[in-house]
């Protein structure tokens, strides 16, 4: 069969694998941002065992591969009596790990932050909390969506390991049709093809649009 | 279920071995990749426009894909076309094209990182093009590159798992393996997270210092 | 425990009192024993080299730092001690955020919040410290917006403004909160000279029309003789020589200070 006919015959099972890719994806995506803006927080009081415990995630989870945290929830965890569905165990392993390098990226993000502007709330008398809640954090937004959106597209590409523990997201279907039909290269050319289309025309425009809006925030554009 | 020290122990030795298969992997892997980051680079300020489009558009396609896919593409497509490749060559082709991508960026970055001033007092006192980027341009560029090459190289060595999915029998290939053999899978998994850890925070801390130390001979030299 | 200085000023006392203060930063001192009053609706100019420490006067008063030794009073009360027993201990957070409130500070960088427009800037600090309600708040900062000329830009964000609007927002933002002295550090050395006159527009009337109490740290010397009470020289982290401006300016007496007279005339 040619091409456009392949497509024809398999392409709408491989969307529906899509849309679970996208769906892993949005779900570990509000996972990491919530333990990113915890984490990315705690590095930065003033308490040294809490700047510690938060130190000693992210690099655990930044220092280990993301496959083996994977393998190790789905496998292992069930041994000591938790048993997650695969789409949970993908999910909190890809939140787990990218929230690690998320705070890192918050962190950095507060830091960068000019220290007048900390002088500036104080001098105001502004609390430390009302400070950070209502000067620093809306600064710091500004200062890491780029390299959070990198971080969003590498998230996307993680997704595909999640086929591994058997969550039929796009790449597991690929996987199958590749064992029934052996058409390697119609099938994950195409399965390429489809990451590439949701991350160079759908992921990217869309986190562009939020760097303009934040830019338009602070009166730039 | 419980962790058992003499199961641990018996393996150890298979796990060892695998762990040196891994570093082998990873190392030859990104060895590969720095030279393919070199050739991408260059390959995108041909006076060619149509050699440096092609060349972007191919970078930008292998940086936005997942390298799973990658690695599956590589290692069962190239049989239909009569070429049979092992898992170990399908698995060193895909992560260099792979990470050659991303090198290719961090050394872009690295230079376009260096001031433009630096180029135009080259050429004022007429030095060739070899001797400028040789002396004045390279040694610039090395420290802005090390922090991204460093990560890609630690990123390289905790990707090598997903090579056992093609058959790599690298750790995590191993540790299947042996769960599968022996029903245990709590030690296995465990130890190859531990090695994993063991070998990459060190070496994050080695390369941190590294970046440092550069930084501060440049320091002395620079400004 | 400091038991050296009094827990209070007796009444008809300086608005601001430096006891003695002291602030090193490891080896350097930058403050060296100062002693120091500032009377009410006083308007007083600090002058003097870089590094003598004069900034380290306004950043220390408006606690961005701790002193290392004396007292810092404001209004009879200590400032940056707390009294305990018959002595008085460093103050702590709680203690600073009370008092801290009689002190507004305009900056050389004037460190708007960039995210908020001109308004919002002003109406910040007042809705979330003072409690204010937002229309109050609102009203306030217009009103302190038409005083300092910016009005029709209040709902501009800071990256549209030039330097000179910039810092005249910064002096209403900082006359929000109703400080009993204002601090002014360096104002106009990071603006354009085209500029700098509108600035010190707004600080002649708030001194003419307005008798705010007035520490100003600058290198302005012709605006500091025309507005001051009183001309401090600073020199080594300690007053060389301090009196009114036609004193100070005319017939300086500190070797120091005609050096340093001499350099900044010399410039001109």
């Amino acid at each position: 069969m040619n091409y456009w006919e392949f497509l024809i015959q398999y392409l709408p099972k491989m969307a529906s694998g899509a849309v679970m890719t996208v769906s892993v994806m949005i779900c570990a995506l509000l996972l990491a941002v919530t333990i990113s803006i915890i984490f990315g927080l705690m590095r930065i009081t003033n308490s040294k065992p809490i700047q510690g415990v938060a130190f000693v995630y992210i690099e655990f989870f930044r220092g280990t591969s993301l496959l083996v945290q994977l393998y190790w929830i789905y496998y292992v965890l069930p041994l000591m009596g938790l048993t997650l569905s695969p789409f949970m165990s993908g999910v909190i392993a890809l939140g787990l790990n990218f929230g690690a390098y998320g705070a890192e990226v918050v962190r950095g993000g507060i830091q960068a932050v000019p220290k007048a502007q900390w002088e500036a709330a104080l001098a105001l008398n502004f609390s430390s909390k009302q400070r950070i809640r209502r000067i620093i954090i809306p600064q710091t937004f500004t200062i890491i969506l780029p390299p959070a959106a990198n971080l969003t597209v590498e998230l996307l590409k993680a997704t595909a390991l999640v086929a591994l523990i058997t969550v039929v997201d796009l790449m597991f279907v690929a996987k199958q049709l590749n064992a029934t039909t052996w058409l390697s290269a119609q099938v994950f050319g195409t399965a390429l093809l489809v990451y590439y289309a949701m991350a160079r025309f759908a992921l990217i425009p869309f986190l562009r649009w939020l760097e303009v809006l934040a830019a338009r925030k602070v009166g730039k554009s | 279920m419980e962790w058992r020290w003499e199961f641990a122990i018996e393996i150890l030795p298979r796990m060892l071995w695998a762990t040196g298969n891994t570093l082998l992997a990873a190392g030859a892997g990104y060895a590969i990749a720095m030279v393919v980051g070199l050739i991408l680079m260059f390959g995108q300020q041909t006076p060619y426009r149509v050699v440096n489009i092609v060349v972007r558009e191919l970078v930008e396609f292998v940086r936005s894909t997942p390298l799973l896919v990658q690695l599956f593409f590589v290692f069962f497509v190239a049989p239909q076309f009569g070429v049979t490749l092992s898992a170990w060559t399908s698995a060193m082709l895909t992560i260099g094209l792979h990470f050659g991508t991303y090198l290719s960026e961090v050394y872009r970055g690295a230079l376009e990182g260096v001031p433009k001033s630096q180029w135009e007092a080259c050429r004022a006192l007429n030095f060739s093009t070899v001797y400028t980027y040789r002396r004045v341009i390279l040694p610039q560029a090395f420290p802005i590159a090390l922090p991204g090459m460093g990560n890609y190289l630690v990123g390289i060595f905790k990707d090598t798992p997903l090579l056992a999915t093609i058959g790599v029998a690298e750790l995590m290939h191993t540790a299947n393996a042996l769960g599968a053999e022996t029903y245990r899978y709590l030690e296995p998994y465990t130890m190859v997270g531990a090695i994993f850890l063991i070998i990459s925070l060190p070496t994050a801390l080695g390369l941190r210092r590294l970046e440092a130390a550069v930084a501060r001979h440049q320091g002395k030299l620079n400004h | 425990m400091d038991t050296k200085h009094p827990l209070v000023l007796p009444d008809g006392g300086p608005l601001v009192r430096f006891a003695d203060v002291t602030k090193r930063y490891g080896d350097l001192t930058v403050l060296d024993q100062l002693n120091l009053d500032i009377g009410h609706n006083e308007m007083v100019s600090i002058i003097g080299p870089s590094g003598s420490g004069k900034t380290t006067v306004l950043r220390v008063l408006m606690t961005l730092e701790a002193i290392n030794d004396g007292v810092i009073y404001l209004d009879g009360d200590p400032l940056t001690h707390m009294p305990k027993g018959n002595g008085l201990v460093v103050a702590n957070e709680k203690y600073l955020r009370q008092k801290r409130t009689g002190i507004g500070m305009v900056f050389q960088q004037f460190n708007l919040f960039p995210h908020m427009t001109a308004l919002q800037n002003c109406i910040e600090a007042p809705i979330q410290v003072l409690g204010m309600n937002r229309d109050e708040a609102e009203d306030r900062a217009i009103d302190l917006l038409r005083l300092v000329g910016m009005y029709e830009k209040k709902d501009q964000h800071p990256s549209r403004l030039s330097g000179g609007q910039q810092q005249r927002v910064a002096i209403a933002r900082a006359l929000a909160m109703r400080p009993k002295v204002m601090l002014l550090d360096e104002v106009t050395s990071a603006l354009d000279p085209e500029v700098i006159g509108e600035v010190l527009n707004v600080i002649r009337s708030l001194n003419s029309e307005h008798n705010l109490t007035m520490i100003m740290v600058t290198h302005q010397m012709g605006f500091a003789r025309e507005i001051s009470d009183r001309v401090c020289f600073f020199y080594a982290g300690k007053i060389a020589e301090q009196g009114t401006p036609d004193q100070l300016f005319d017939d300086p007496q500190n070797d120091r200070t005609k050096q340093f007279l001499r350099a900044v005339l010399d410039a001109n």
